[in-house]
């Protein structure tokens, strides 16, 4: 099968596995027998989801109300819908397959996704929900020149929502054919168009319940499965991976593996395996996780969402929490796959694969605890998933064109509420287009960095400007400027140069990449702080003073909130 | 703002302590976790069998508390941030606002 193909190759399977985990690449998947459960059920989901949009639609008439809903969203709703915005699809069934296929490596990924977020709060949330309005470029560029901070903030933006959308678009046209047995592009085209739906007519307001209606089913349905699992062993950890070890002994031994050397696969699933290879890359890539997570556009944007600081640091207790606990499950899931789905031949393929690839852990799973009907639930839930990520990303795309290049570099903020909707409602249907011709462009595509690649970005370019501008006074518009293009840049060229993209995507011949480590977030990271450094103390022109001069208005704002924009009075 | 106003507030005694305070808390519990999460990193790169270290006779290693550990770490640690940003910040800055706009 071209999964386990994909997966096979040694130097590749570190990267695919993480952006499964992250929610990207589901490999290229069979084509499965049509599902009617699952369509029924995610026929309702979409049902009742226009109907919400329906209703928000009605309350989405300025540009406040569709970039945040007006404000009025409670820290609890937005702990949810910051779990919804970030618990992708794969990273349910790609992180339940990692852990089923090595154990304690799949929590090592799981662990890394987690660990940004109280980074996020401690630094970030209250002063981002102090500062800005709408888009962080508003934070970015409190004080400094408009225009070319706007500019880099823009491209940041759009360059992290690129990537990540075609990473979901395509894992989107690659699951569905698995769970629901639709033509790729048909699945492309659904996901499309209903996002474009969502954030067109019912803005922020539509987006925040998709999600936060999602996260409940994830997480109810995650539960679920875990509970199912853990009362077949008595809720004894113990007892499940003590079971888990004796399955994969046996798969071990059946392969042609001496009695030791079976034992010894067997017991590998409880401690580190092939994840980390060099420290290096270990490293790099934690950082790209941790700091990535404090730089993504579209999760940065919930923080506008609600009334005040307290809510914003309420909103990001909750969403880690729930990320937490879903990570908690998935893990407990990967190893109750190992034990009632390696072990049933219902599931299986005549080599001992799983039908339909490793990614299907999850969704056997379910049917082997929960039946048919849960089967189609748990199918719906996954594509239900995939939407609402995706409309938070368009949402991020769009607001970033229209408040960010149209109402405030070309209109010098004097734009009206009226033609700045209008111009996000364009950007919407574009974004929607180009996504859905993207998702066809590449389904033949290894698209396995594009995920860690977003996440880099963010990292050494969004985060270091976000966090200079914010906490050091002696930054200015250029180094702000310069050093985050710089982290960009670097982000990307070295993702290009790594084997990832120069020898598994481009196909040039193995050893050959410049760049050996497989995330760029040390080094990049490392260049966009230094630059921001490096064109601040260098900068003497007259907008320095004034940008130096501009922070202790800033700082006195994002301390005490006094000036921020109100729930209401945008 | 106006820079008046900016520095009318700086110079509050009530604004100094919540900003020293706020600072203090947030980089102390930041290294806390970067130490914490890079921590686990350095020992998966470097002391693999030390996780795969089993606990008593049965297969259960030393790794799955430490890797759950890191995550009911990251929840409990985010937390105590926020239950300490409740109880002291918001009336701080509540103070300050009262102080200078009245």
């Amino acid at each position: 099968m071209r999964l386990r193909h994909h997966l096979a190759g040694a130097g590749l399977w570190l990267a695919s596995t993480l952006a499964l985990a992250a929610g990207a690449d589901l490999g290229q998947a069979d084509k499965q027998a049509t599902n009617w459960t699952a369509i029924v059920m995610f026929a309702i989901f979409v049902a009742f989801t226009l109907w919400i949009t329906k209703w928000a639609a009605a309350k989405t008439r300025s540009a406040a109300d569709f970039y945040t809903a007006g404000g009025g969203i409670t820290g609890f709703q937005n702990g949810l819908a910051i779990a919804g915005d970030y618990m992708s699809a794969a990273s349910f069934l790609g992180i339940s397959a990692a852990v089923m296929a090595s154990g304690f490596d799949g929590l090592i990924f799981s662990i890394g996704f987690l660990v940004g977020w109280p980074v996020v709060t401690f630094l970030l949330a209250e002063r981002l929900r102090n500062l800005g309005k709408f888009t962080f470029a508003d934070v970015a560029a409190f004080r400094f020149e408009q225009t070319p901070v706007r500019m880099f903030a823009a491209s940041g933006t759009l360059v992290v929502v690129a990537f990540y959308l075609i990473a979901q678009m395509v894992g989107a046209g690659q699951l569905i054919k698995l769970l629901f047995g639709l033509e790729y592009w048909m699945a492309v085209v659904i996901v499309g168009a209903l996002m474009m739906i969502y954030v067109l007519f019912g803005g922020m307001t539509a987006t925040t319940w998709v999600q936060i209606i999602k996260a409940i089913l994830l997480l109810a349905g995650a539960s679920f499965m875990a509970f199912m699992v853990l009362l077949q062993f008595g809720f004894s950890p113990e007892a499940m991976f003590a079971k888990a070890v004796e399955i994969k002994t046996g798969i071990a031994a059946k392969a042609g593996k001496t009695p030791e050397e079976a034992a010894a696969a067997g017991f590998s699933i409880m401690g580190p395996g092939g994840f980390v290879k060099d420290p290096i890359s270990a490293i790099s890539f934690g950082m790209a996780l941790m700091f990535g997570t404090a730089g993504l556009p579209h999760i940065l944007m919930r923080f506008f969402t609600v009334p005040n600081a307290k809510e914003a640091r309420k909103s990001v207790l909750w969403a880690t929490t729930w990320i937490g606990y879903f990570y908690i499950l998935t893990f407990i899931i990967g190893f109750g796959a190992i034990v009632f789905v390696l072990t049933n031949p219902g599931f299986l393929d005549a080599k001992g694969a799983l039908l339909g690839g490793n990614n299907m852990a999850a969704v056997h799973l379910a049917n082997a605890v929960g039946g048919n009907v849960f089967l189609g639930f748990i199918s719906a839930v996954a594509f239900a998933t995939i939407l609402a990520v995706v409309a938070g990303l368009t949402l991020s795309g769009a607001s970033a064109v229209s408040h960010d290049l149209y109402a405030t570099v070309i209109k010098k903020g004097k734009a009206d509420s009226a033609a700045e909707l209008r111009v996000s409602k364009i950007t919407t249907v574009a974004l929607g287009i180009i996504a859905v011709v993207l998702g066809i462009a590449f389904e033949k595509q290894n698209i396995a960095f594009m995920v860690s690649l977003a996440f880099a970005i963010a990292a050494s370019a969004n985060f270091p400007v976000l966090l200079m501008s914010v906490l050091w006074k002696g930054c200015t518009t250029r180094g702000a400027v310069i050093g985050g293009f710089l982290g960009l840049i670097s982000s990307v060229v070295l993702t290009v140069v790594s084997p990832t993209v120069w020898e598994a995507t481009l196909g040039n011949p193995k050893g050959s990449a410049l760049f050996p480590y497989t995330s760029p977030a040390l080094f990049s990271m490392t260049i966009g702080f230094f630059g921001i450094w490096l064109f601040s103390i260098l900068d003497n022109s007259r907008r320095a003073a004034q940008d130096k001069a501009g922070f202790l208005a800033q700082q006195v704002r994002s301390e005490t909130g006094i000036g921020a924009a109100g729930a209401s009075g945008h | 703002m106006d820079t008046t106003l900016a520095e009318r507030i700086a110079g509050q005694p009530k604004y100094q302590e919540l900003k020293a305070r706020r600072t203090s808390l947030g980089w102390r519990l930041t290294i806390a976790m970067l130490v914490v999460y890079y921590g686990f990193i350095l020992l998966v790169a470097f002391n693999k069998s030390f996780l795969a270290t089993r606990l008593g006779d049965g297969v259960t290693t030393i790794g799955m508390p430490i890797g759950l550990g890191v995550i009911v770490f990251t929840i409990v640690i985010t937390a105590i941030y926020v239950q300490r940003a409740n109880r002291d910040f918001d009336a701080l800055a509540d103070e300050v606002t009262k102080a200078v706009l009245k």
